[in-house]
Protein backbone atom coordinates (compact mmCIF):
# COMPACT_ATOMS: atom_id res chain seq x y z
CA UNK A 1 0.00 0.00 0.00
CA UNK A 2 2.84 2.36 0.84
CA UNK A 3 4.32 1.73 -2.60
CA UNK A 4 1.04 2.71 -4.27
CA UNK A 5 0.93 5.85 -2.16
CA UNK A 6 4.50 6.97 -2.83
CA UNK A 7 4.23 6.37 -6.58
CA UNK A 8 1.01 8.36 -6.61
CA UNK A 9 2.68 11.18 -4.73
CA UNK A 10 5.53 11.10 -7.23
CA UNK A 11 3.16 11.74 -10.11
CA UNK A 12 1.33 14.52 -8.32
CA UNK A 13 4.64 16.21 -7.52
CA UNK A 14 5.73 15.98 -11.13
CA UNK A 15 2.42 17.50 -12.20
CA UNK A 16 2.55 20.41 -9.79
CA UNK A 17 6.18 21.09 -10.71
CA UNK A 18 5.63 21.49 -14.42
CA UNK A 19 3.40 24.52 -14.99
CA UNK A 20 4.36 24.34 -18.68
CA UNK A 21 2.62 21.00 -18.94
CA UNK A 22 -0.44 22.18 -17.02
CA UNK A 23 -0.88 25.21 -19.24
CA UNK A 24 0.15 23.36 -22.39
CA UNK A 25 -2.49 20.70 -22.01
CA UNK A 26 -5.16 23.34 -21.37
CA UNK A 27 -4.63 24.70 -24.91
CA UNK A 28 -6.57 22.03 -26.71
CA UNK A 29 -9.70 21.99 -24.51
CA UNK A 30 -9.87 25.78 -24.47
CA UNK A 31 -9.56 25.86 -28.25
CA UNK A 32 -12.42 23.37 -28.62
CA UNK A 33 -14.51 25.14 -26.03
CA UNK A 34 -14.16 28.55 -27.66
CA UNK A 35 -14.24 27.49 -31.32
CA UNK A 36 -17.11 25.02 -31.02
CA UNK A 37 -18.87 26.51 -28.03
CA UNK A 38 -19.21 29.97 -29.46
CA UNK A 39 -19.17 28.88 -33.12
CA UNK A 40 -22.18 26.58 -32.87
CA UNK A 41 -23.97 28.37 -30.05
CA UNK A 42 -26.65 30.12 -32.12
CA UNK A 43 -27.13 27.18 -34.47
CA UNK A 44 -27.65 24.83 -31.50
CA UNK A 45 -30.12 27.22 -29.87
CA UNK A 46 -32.06 27.73 -33.13
CA UNK A 47 -32.40 23.98 -33.51
CA UNK A 48 -34.01 23.92 -30.09
CA UNK A 49 -31.10 22.35 -28.22
CA UNK A 50 -30.85 25.02 -25.55
CA UNK A 51 -27.48 26.23 -24.25
CA UNK A 52 -24.67 24.67 -26.27
CA UNK A 53 -22.04 25.63 -23.68
CA UNK A 54 -23.99 23.63 -21.12
CA UNK A 55 -24.12 20.69 -23.52
CA UNK A 56 -20.51 20.97 -24.63
CA UNK A 57 -18.71 21.63 -21.33
CA UNK A 58 -18.98 18.08 -19.90
CA UNK A 59 -17.59 16.84 -23.23
CA UNK A 60 -14.64 19.23 -23.07
CA UNK A 61 -13.93 18.29 -19.45
CA UNK A 62 -14.01 14.62 -20.48
CA UNK A 63 -11.64 15.42 -23.31
CA UNK A 64 -9.10 16.99 -20.99
CA UNK A 65 -9.31 13.97 -18.70
CA UNK A 66 -9.12 11.52 -21.62
CA UNK A 67 -5.93 13.01 -23.06
CA UNK A 68 -4.17 13.48 -19.74
CA UNK A 69 -5.05 10.01 -18.51
CA UNK A 70 -3.89 8.26 -21.69
CA UNK A 71 -0.76 10.36 -21.61
CA UNK A 72 -0.01 9.36 -18.03
CA UNK A 73 -0.02 5.71 -19.07
CA UNK A 74 2.17 6.39 -22.07
CA UNK A 75 4.64 8.05 -19.71
CA UNK A 76 5.81 4.51 -18.96
CA UNK A 77 7.74 4.77 -22.24
CA UNK A 78 9.42 7.93 -20.98
CA UNK A 79 10.30 6.29 -17.70
CA UNK A 80 11.67 3.37 -19.63
CA UNK A 81 13.83 5.64 -21.79
CA UNK A 82 14.98 7.85 -18.96
CA UNK A 83 15.59 4.84 -16.76
CA UNK A 84 13.33 5.38 -13.77
CA UNK A 85 11.17 2.39 -14.69
CA UNK A 86 14.05 0.03 -13.87
CA UNK A 87 14.31 1.43 -10.36
CA UNK A 88 10.70 0.44 -9.69
CA UNK A 89 10.95 -2.92 -11.46
CA UNK A 90 13.83 -4.20 -9.30
CA UNK A 91 12.17 -3.07 -6.05
CA UNK A 92 10.73 -5.79 -3.79
CA UNK A 93 7.19 -4.68 -4.56
CA UNK A 94 4.69 -6.54 -6.71
CA UNK A 95 4.16 -5.22 -10.22
CA UNK A 96 0.47 -4.89 -9.39
CA UNK A 97 1.24 -2.35 -6.66
CA UNK A 98 3.55 -0.42 -8.96
CA UNK A 99 1.07 -0.27 -11.80
CA UNK A 100 -1.80 0.64 -9.48
CA UNK A 101 0.27 3.45 -8.02
CA UNK A 102 1.01 4.68 -11.51
CA UNK A 103 -2.58 4.43 -12.74
CA UNK A 104 -4.02 6.04 -9.64
CA UNK A 105 -1.46 8.86 -9.77
CA UNK A 106 -2.13 9.36 -13.47
CA UNK A 107 -5.87 9.39 -12.88
CA UNK A 108 -5.57 11.98 -10.10
CA UNK A 109 -3.44 14.20 -12.30
CA UNK A 110 -5.93 13.86 -15.17
CA UNK A 111 -8.76 14.69 -12.79
CA UNK A 112 -6.96 17.73 -11.46
CA UNK A 113 -6.61 18.88 -15.04
CA UNK A 114 -10.32 18.15 -15.61
CA UNK A 115 -11.24 20.33 -12.65
CA UNK A 116 -9.15 23.20 -14.02
CA UNK A 117 -11.04 22.85 -17.31
CA UNK A 118 -14.34 22.74 -15.39
CA UNK A 119 -13.49 26.10 -13.85
CA UNK A 120 -12.65 27.51 -17.27
CA UNK A 121 -15.97 26.21 -18.62
CA UNK A 122 -17.82 27.94 -15.80
CA UNK A 123 -16.03 31.17 -16.69
CA UNK A 124 -17.14 30.65 -20.31
CA UNK A 125 -20.76 30.39 -19.20
CA UNK A 126 -21.25 26.76 -18.15
CA UNK A 127 -23.96 26.40 -15.49
CA UNK A 128 -24.42 23.37 -13.25
CA UNK A 129 -28.10 22.86 -12.37
CA UNK A 130 -27.74 21.65 -8.81
CA UNK A 131 -24.49 21.96 -6.90
CA UNK A 132 -25.66 19.01 -4.81
CA UNK A 133 -24.83 16.67 -7.71
CA UNK A 134 -21.24 17.85 -7.93
CA UNK A 135 -19.96 14.77 -6.04
CA UNK A 136 -21.57 12.58 -8.70
CA UNK A 137 -19.81 14.61 -11.40
CA UNK A 138 -16.52 14.06 -9.56
CA UNK A 139 -17.19 10.32 -9.43
CA UNK A 140 -17.66 10.19 -13.19
CA UNK A 141 -14.58 12.31 -13.79
CA UNK A 142 -12.53 9.95 -11.64
CA UNK A 143 -13.89 6.85 -13.38
CA UNK A 144 -13.13 8.29 -16.83
CA UNK A 145 -9.63 9.15 -15.64
CA UNK A 146 -8.98 5.65 -14.27
CA UNK A 147 -10.42 3.95 -17.32
CA UNK A 148 -8.16 5.81 -19.73
CA UNK A 149 -5.14 5.61 -17.46
CA UNK A 150 -5.66 1.85 -17.84
CA UNK A 151 -5.76 2.11 -21.64
CA UNK A 152 -2.68 4.34 -21.63
CA UNK A 153 -0.89 1.81 -19.43
CA UNK A 154 -1.55 -0.95 -21.94
CA UNK A 155 0.10 1.11 -24.70
CA UNK A 156 2.88 2.35 -22.45
CA UNK A 157 3.70 -1.26 -21.52
CA UNK A 158 3.58 -2.68 -25.03
CA UNK A 159 5.32 0.07 -27.02
CA UNK A 160 9.10 0.36 -26.88
CA UNK A 161 9.40 3.94 -28.09
CA UNK A 162 7.34 7.02 -28.88
CA UNK A 163 7.05 6.33 -32.61
CA UNK A 164 3.66 4.71 -32.23
CA UNK A 165 2.32 7.63 -30.23
CA UNK A 166 0.78 9.68 -33.09
CA UNK A 167 -0.86 6.48 -34.30
CA UNK A 168 -2.61 6.01 -30.99
CA UNK A 169 -3.66 9.65 -30.72
CA UNK A 170 -4.98 9.94 -34.28
CA UNK A 171 -6.53 6.53 -34.74
CA UNK A 172 -7.76 5.75 -31.26
CA UNK A 173 -7.97 8.69 -28.90
CA UNK A 174 -9.26 11.30 -31.35
CA UNK A 175 -12.03 8.99 -32.66
CA UNK A 176 -12.92 8.05 -29.08
CA UNK A 177 -13.31 11.73 -28.30
CA UNK A 178 -15.23 12.73 -31.45
CA UNK A 179 -17.62 9.79 -31.35
CA UNK A 180 -18.45 9.91 -27.67
CA UNK A 181 -21.26 12.41 -27.79
CA UNK A 182 -18.90 14.99 -26.33
CA UNK A 183 -19.66 17.59 -29.01
CA UNK A 184 -22.94 16.35 -30.47
CA UNK A 185 -25.72 14.07 -29.30
CA UNK A 186 -26.52 10.68 -30.78
CA UNK A 187 -30.03 11.79 -31.87
CA UNK A 188 -30.47 11.88 -35.63
CA UNK A 189 -27.12 10.27 -36.41
CA UNK A 190 -26.89 7.50 -39.03
CA UNK A 191 -27.46 4.06 -37.50
CA UNK A 192 -23.82 2.98 -37.90
CA UNK A 193 -22.54 6.03 -36.05
CA UNK A 194 -25.12 5.58 -33.33
CA UNK A 195 -23.82 2.07 -32.84
CA UNK A 196 -20.27 3.43 -32.74
CA UNK A 197 -21.27 5.82 -29.98
CA UNK A 198 -22.95 2.98 -28.12
CA UNK A 199 -19.75 0.92 -28.22
CA UNK A 200 -17.50 3.77 -27.14
CA UNK A 201 -16.65 3.62 -23.42
CA UNK A 202 -16.25 7.39 -23.23
CA UNK A 203 -19.89 7.87 -24.35
CA UNK A 204 -21.08 6.60 -20.99
CA UNK A 205 -18.59 8.73 -19.10
CA UNK A 206 -19.59 11.87 -21.00
CA UNK A 207 -23.28 11.08 -20.56
CA UNK A 208 -22.81 10.41 -16.87
CA UNK A 209 -20.92 13.65 -16.36
CA UNK A 210 -23.43 15.62 -18.45
CA UNK A 211 -26.34 14.01 -16.64
CA UNK A 212 -24.78 14.79 -13.27
CA UNK A 213 -24.51 18.46 -14.27
CA UNK A 214 -27.90 18.82 -16.01
CA UNK A 215 -29.93 15.87 -14.61
CA UNK A 216 -30.68 14.74 -18.17
CA UNK A 217 -29.14 11.37 -19.01
CA UNK A 218 -29.26 9.87 -22.50
CA UNK A 219 -28.54 6.33 -21.34
CA UNK A 220 -29.64 6.65 -17.72
CA UNK A 221 -27.58 7.13 -14.57
CA UNK A 222 -27.55 3.44 -13.63
CA UNK A 223 -26.43 2.32 -17.10
CA UNK A 224 -23.68 4.94 -17.21
CA UNK A 225 -22.40 4.11 -13.77
CA UNK A 226 -22.46 0.34 -14.27
CA UNK A 227 -20.88 0.40 -17.73
CA UNK A 228 -18.11 2.82 -16.75
CA UNK A 229 -17.36 1.01 -13.49
CA UNK A 230 -17.16 -2.41 -15.13
CA UNK A 231 -15.02 -1.13 -18.00
CA UNK A 232 -12.72 0.69 -15.59
CA UNK A 233 -12.22 -2.44 -13.50
CA UNK A 234 -11.62 -4.43 -16.68
CA UNK A 235 -9.04 -1.98 -18.05
CA UNK A 236 -7.22 -1.67 -14.77
CA UNK A 237 -6.88 -5.44 -14.94
CA UNK A 238 -5.66 -5.43 -18.55
CA UNK A 239 -3.26 -2.56 -17.85
CA UNK A 240 -1.83 -4.42 -14.86
CA UNK A 241 -1.45 -7.58 -16.90
CA UNK A 242 0.55 -5.91 -19.66
CA UNK A 243 2.63 -3.93 -17.20
CA UNK A 244 3.49 -7.03 -15.19
CA UNK A 245 4.86 -8.64 -18.34
CA UNK A 246 7.39 -5.89 -19.03
CA UNK A 247 10.95 -7.15 -19.31
CA UNK A 248 13.96 -4.93 -19.74
CA UNK B 1 30.89 -17.97 4.22
CA UNK B 2 28.41 -19.20 1.63
CA UNK B 3 28.04 -18.57 -2.05
CA UNK B 4 26.09 -15.38 -2.69
CA UNK B 5 25.68 -15.75 -6.44
CA UNK B 6 25.55 -19.16 -8.11
CA UNK B 7 25.02 -19.30 -11.86
CA UNK B 8 24.84 -22.62 -13.68
CA UNK B 9 24.61 -23.13 -17.40
CA UNK B 10 22.81 -19.83 -17.94
CA UNK B 11 21.47 -19.19 -21.45
CA UNK B 12 19.63 -16.26 -23.04
CA UNK B 13 18.53 -16.37 -26.65
CA UNK B 14 16.92 -13.54 -28.60
CA UNK B 15 15.38 -15.46 -31.47
CA UNK B 16 18.30 -17.02 -33.33
CA UNK B 17 20.83 -14.86 -31.55
CA UNK B 18 22.48 -16.25 -28.44
CA UNK B 19 23.37 -13.34 -26.12
CA UNK B 20 24.48 -15.50 -23.18
CA UNK B 21 25.75 -18.97 -24.02
CA UNK B 22 25.91 -21.53 -21.18
CA UNK B 23 27.83 -19.56 -18.59
CA UNK B 24 28.55 -20.71 -15.04
CA UNK B 25 30.24 -18.96 -12.14
CA UNK B 26 29.96 -18.45 -8.40
CA UNK B 27 30.65 -15.45 -6.22
CA UNK B 28 31.38 -16.14 -2.51
CA UNK B 29 29.93 -13.85 0.14
CA UNK B 30 31.92 -10.68 0.79
CA UNK B 31 33.97 -10.90 -2.41
CA UNK B 32 34.31 -8.31 -5.16
CA UNK B 33 33.72 -9.92 -8.53
CA UNK B 34 34.55 -8.19 -11.82
CA UNK B 35 32.60 -9.22 -14.90
CA UNK B 36 34.61 -8.09 -17.91
CA UNK B 37 33.99 -8.20 -21.61
CA UNK B 38 33.90 -6.13 -24.80
CA UNK B 39 30.78 -4.26 -25.90
CA UNK B 40 27.90 -6.58 -26.69
CA UNK B 41 29.53 -9.57 -24.95
CA UNK B 42 26.50 -10.27 -22.77
CA UNK B 43 27.38 -8.48 -19.52
CA UNK B 44 24.27 -6.36 -19.16
CA UNK B 45 22.02 -9.20 -20.31
CA UNK B 46 23.50 -11.36 -17.55
CA UNK B 47 22.97 -8.65 -14.93
CA UNK B 48 19.35 -8.26 -16.06
CA UNK B 49 18.76 -11.96 -15.52
CA UNK B 50 20.48 -11.95 -12.13
CA UNK B 51 18.32 -9.01 -11.03
CA UNK B 52 14.89 -10.46 -11.98
CA UNK B 53 14.05 -8.11 -14.85
CA UNK B 54 14.73 -10.57 -17.67
CA UNK B 55 13.79 -14.25 -17.78
CA UNK B 56 16.59 -16.64 -18.82
CA UNK B 57 16.10 -19.08 -21.69
CA UNK B 58 17.78 -21.82 -19.70
CA UNK B 59 20.04 -22.63 -16.76
CA UNK B 60 19.71 -21.76 -13.10
CA UNK B 61 20.54 -18.80 -10.87
CA UNK B 62 20.69 -18.51 -7.08
CA UNK B 63 20.96 -15.06 -5.53
CA UNK B 64 21.40 -15.22 -1.77
CA UNK B 65 19.91 -18.70 -2.01
CA UNK B 66 16.83 -17.64 -4.00
CA UNK B 67 15.73 -18.14 -7.58
CA UNK B 68 15.18 -14.82 -9.45
CA UNK B 69 12.49 -16.31 -11.69
CA UNK B 70 10.38 -17.64 -8.82
CA UNK B 71 11.30 -15.91 -5.56
CA UNK B 72 11.53 -12.41 -6.98
CA UNK B 73 10.77 -10.56 -3.79
CA UNK B 74 13.44 -12.30 -1.74
CA UNK B 75 15.97 -11.80 -4.52
CA UNK B 76 15.06 -8.14 -4.97
CA UNK B 77 15.38 -7.51 -1.26
CA UNK B 78 18.89 -9.00 -1.31
CA UNK B 79 20.52 -6.66 -3.76
CA UNK B 80 21.07 -3.00 -4.60
CA UNK B 81 21.91 -1.99 -8.13
CA UNK B 82 23.52 0.84 -10.03
CA UNK B 83 22.44 0.50 -13.64
CA UNK B 84 24.53 1.26 -16.69
CA UNK B 85 22.30 4.19 -17.63
CA UNK B 86 20.72 6.64 -15.23
CA UNK B 87 17.61 5.54 -13.36
CA UNK B 88 16.72 8.57 -11.25
CA UNK B 89 13.59 10.68 -11.52
CA UNK B 90 14.95 14.02 -12.74
CA UNK B 91 11.86 15.91 -11.63
CA UNK B 92 12.33 14.93 -7.98
CA UNK B 93 14.99 16.11 -5.55
CA UNK B 94 17.83 13.86 -4.45
CA UNK B 95 16.15 13.43 -1.10
CA UNK B 96 12.82 12.53 -2.70
CA UNK B 97 14.51 9.98 -4.94
CA UNK B 98 16.12 8.41 -1.90
CA UNK B 99 12.90 8.52 0.09
CA UNK B 100 10.93 6.88 -2.69
CA UNK B 101 13.50 4.09 -2.80
CA UNK B 102 13.34 3.66 0.96
CA UNK B 103 9.56 3.38 0.92
CA UNK B 104 9.62 0.86 -1.95
CA UNK B 105 12.10 -1.25 0.02
CA UNK B 106 10.12 -0.96 3.23
CA UNK B 107 12.76 0.89 5.27
CA UNK B 108 10.97 2.28 8.35
CA UNK B 109 10.59 6.06 8.40
CA UNK B 110 12.96 7.05 11.21
CA UNK B 111 15.74 4.76 10.03
CA UNK B 112 15.09 5.85 6.46
CA UNK B 113 15.61 9.52 7.20
CA UNK B 114 18.72 8.81 9.25
CA UNK B 115 20.28 6.64 6.57
CA UNK B 116 19.38 9.04 3.76
CA UNK B 117 21.15 11.88 5.56
CA UNK B 118 24.19 9.73 6.27
CA UNK B 119 24.42 8.36 2.73
CA UNK B 120 24.00 11.66 0.85
CA UNK B 121 26.71 13.11 3.10
CA UNK B 122 28.91 10.15 2.35
CA UNK B 123 28.74 10.71 -1.41
CA UNK B 124 29.24 14.43 -0.89
CA UNK B 125 25.75 15.59 -1.83
CA UNK B 126 24.53 16.66 1.61
CA UNK B 127 24.47 20.34 0.68
CA UNK B 128 22.49 19.74 -2.50
CA UNK B 129 20.03 17.08 -1.37
CA UNK B 130 17.06 19.42 -1.75
CA UNK B 131 17.92 20.25 -5.37
CA UNK B 132 16.08 18.67 -8.28
CA UNK B 133 18.14 15.89 -9.81
CA UNK B 134 17.87 17.49 -13.26
CA UNK B 135 20.22 20.18 -11.97
CA UNK B 136 22.87 17.59 -11.14
CA UNK B 137 25.94 16.79 -13.24
CA UNK B 138 26.52 13.26 -14.52
CA UNK B 139 28.98 12.51 -11.72
CA UNK B 140 26.61 13.73 -9.03
CA UNK B 141 23.81 11.58 -10.40
CA UNK B 142 26.10 8.57 -10.34
CA UNK B 143 27.06 9.22 -6.73
CA UNK B 144 23.43 9.58 -5.79
CA UNK B 145 22.64 6.27 -7.46
CA UNK B 146 25.37 4.55 -5.48
CA UNK B 147 24.00 6.05 -2.28
CA UNK B 148 20.49 4.98 -3.21
CA UNK B 149 21.56 1.41 -3.96
CA UNK B 150 22.93 1.14 -0.41
CA UNK B 151 19.92 2.60 1.38
CA UNK B 152 18.21 -0.69 2.19
CA UNK B 153 21.46 -2.39 3.32
CA UNK B 154 21.65 -4.95 0.52
CA UNK B 155 23.73 -8.14 0.85
CA UNK B 156 24.78 -7.88 -2.78
CA UNK B 157 25.63 -4.81 -4.80
CA UNK B 158 25.36 -4.95 -8.59
CA UNK B 159 27.27 -2.23 -10.39
CA UNK B 160 26.94 -2.08 -14.19
CA UNK B 161 29.76 0.20 -15.35
CA UNK B 162 29.35 2.39 -12.29
CA UNK B 163 32.26 4.71 -12.95
CA UNK B 164 31.62 5.48 -16.61
CA UNK B 165 32.08 9.18 -17.31
CA UNK B 166 33.42 9.95 -13.83
CA UNK B 167 36.62 11.83 -13.04
CA UNK B 168 39.46 9.96 -11.26
CA UNK B 169 38.66 11.65 -7.94
CA UNK B 170 35.07 10.46 -7.93
CA UNK B 171 36.04 6.99 -9.16
CA UNK B 172 38.56 6.60 -6.37
CA UNK B 173 36.13 7.90 -3.82
CA UNK B 174 33.38 5.51 -4.87
CA UNK B 175 35.62 2.46 -5.11
CA UNK B 176 37.23 3.29 -1.79
CA UNK B 177 33.85 3.25 -0.16
CA UNK B 178 32.73 0.07 -1.88
CA UNK B 179 35.89 -1.76 -0.84
CA UNK B 180 35.39 -0.64 2.71
CA UNK B 181 31.79 -1.80 2.62
CA UNK B 182 32.83 -5.19 1.31
CA UNK B 183 35.52 -5.56 3.95
CA UNK B 184 33.62 -4.26 6.97
CA UNK B 185 30.07 -5.36 6.29
CA UNK B 186 30.70 -8.37 4.07
CA UNK B 187 28.69 -6.97 1.16
CA UNK B 188 29.20 -8.98 -2.01
CA UNK B 189 29.95 -6.83 -5.05
CA UNK B 190 29.35 -7.82 -8.68
CA UNK B 191 30.49 -5.21 -11.17
CA UNK B 192 31.20 -4.68 -14.85
CA UNK B 193 33.66 -2.15 -16.20
CA UNK B 194 35.73 -1.25 -19.23
CA UNK B 195 38.50 0.18 -17.04
CA UNK B 196 40.87 -2.76 -16.60
CA UNK B 197 43.09 -0.93 -14.11
CA UNK B 198 40.01 -0.51 -11.94
CA UNK B 199 39.18 -4.20 -12.11
CA UNK B 200 42.80 -5.10 -11.38
CA UNK B 201 42.82 -2.91 -8.30
CA UNK B 202 39.53 -3.80 -6.65
CA UNK B 203 38.38 -7.24 -7.83
CA UNK B 204 39.16 -10.43 -5.89
CA UNK B 205 38.11 -12.43 -8.92
CA UNK B 206 37.26 -11.63 -12.50
CA UNK B 207 35.48 -13.48 -15.29
CA UNK B 208 36.01 -12.49 -18.91
CA UNK B 209 32.98 -12.95 -21.16
CA UNK B 210 33.09 -12.72 -24.95
CA UNK B 211 30.40 -13.60 -27.50
CA UNK B 212 28.21 -14.76 -24.63
CA UNK B 213 30.76 -17.26 -23.31
CA UNK B 214 33.11 -17.06 -20.35
CA UNK B 215 36.64 -17.36 -21.74
CA UNK B 216 38.57 -16.99 -18.48
CA UNK B 217 37.87 -16.88 -14.78
CA UNK B 218 40.38 -16.36 -11.96
CA UNK B 219 42.00 -13.66 -9.84
CA UNK B 220 43.44 -10.74 -11.84
CA UNK B 221 46.96 -11.85 -10.82
CA UNK B 222 46.50 -15.39 -12.11
CA UNK B 223 45.02 -14.08 -15.33
CA UNK B 224 48.06 -11.89 -15.97
CA UNK B 225 50.36 -14.79 -15.13
CA UNK B 226 48.56 -17.21 -17.40
CA UNK B 227 48.55 -14.86 -20.39
CA UNK B 228 52.09 -13.66 -19.56
CA UNK B 229 50.91 -10.05 -19.65
CA UNK B 230 52.04 -7.17 -17.48
CA UNK B 231 48.64 -5.55 -17.11
CA UNK B 232 45.08 -6.80 -16.94
CA UNK B 233 44.31 -4.72 -20.01
CA UNK B 234 46.88 -6.65 -22.06
CA UNK B 235 45.58 -9.91 -20.65
CA UNK B 236 42.05 -8.87 -21.60
CA UNK B 237 43.09 -8.12 -25.16
CA UNK B 238 45.07 -11.35 -25.36
CA UNK B 239 41.90 -13.20 -24.41
CA UNK B 240 39.35 -11.31 -26.48
CA UNK B 241 41.37 -10.20 -29.52
CA UNK B 242 41.98 -6.83 -31.12
CA UNK B 243 38.84 -6.59 -33.23
CA UNK B 244 36.79 -3.54 -32.36
CA UNK B 245 33.26 -4.55 -31.41
CA UNK B 246 31.35 -1.39 -32.12
CA UNK B 247 30.00 -2.64 -35.45
CA UNK B 248 29.16 -5.99 -34.07
CA UNK B 249 27.52 -4.53 -31.02
CA UNK B 250 25.34 -2.38 -33.21
CA UNK B 251 24.36 -5.34 -35.30
CA UNK B 252 23.56 -7.16 -32.10
CA UNK B 253 21.40 -4.29 -30.95
CA UNK B 254 19.60 -4.32 -34.27
CA UNK B 255 19.02 -8.02 -33.96
CA UNK B 256 17.71 -7.57 -30.46
CA UNK B 257 15.38 -4.85 -31.67
CA UNK B 258 14.14 -7.06 -34.47
CA UNK B 259 13.75 -9.87 -32.02
CA UNK B 260 11.64 -7.65 -29.83
CA UNK B 261 9.53 -6.49 -32.76
CA UNK B 262 8.90 -10.07 -33.84
CA UNK B 263 7.96 -11.28 -30.43
CA UNK B 264 5.48 -8.53 -29.77
CA UNK B 265 7.52 -5.92 -27.99
CA UNK B 266 10.10 -7.87 -26.03
CA UNK B 267 7.83 -9.35 -23.43
CA UNK B 268 7.77 -13.04 -22.59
Amino acid sequence: MKAIYILCVRQLKRYVRSPARIIGSLGQPILFLVALGFGFRSMFAKAGGGSYINFLSPGIISMAILFNAVFSGIEIIWDRQFGFLKETLVAPVSRIEIVFGRMLGGALVAMAQGIVVLVICVIAGFRIEKTAVLPLAIVFMFLIALLFAGIGTVFGSVLQDMQGFPLIINFLIMPIFFFSGAIFSADGLPKALQLGLRLNPLSYGVDGLRGACSSVFAYGLATDLIVVTILTAFLLGIGSYFFSRIQL
Amino acid sequence: MGEMIVVQDLVKNYGEFCAVNHISFTVPEGKIFGFLGPNGAGKTTTIKMLTTVLDPTGGSIRINGHDPTREQKQVRRSFGIVFQDPSLDDELTAQENMDLHGVLYGVPRVERHKRIDALVDLVGLGERKKDLVKQYSGGMKRRLEVARALLHKPRILFLDEPTIGLDPQTRNHIWGYIQQLSKEEGVTVFFTTHYMDEADRVANDVAVIDHGKIVAQSSPGELKERTKCATLEDAFIALTGHAIREEEANATDRMRMMGRAWRGGGRR
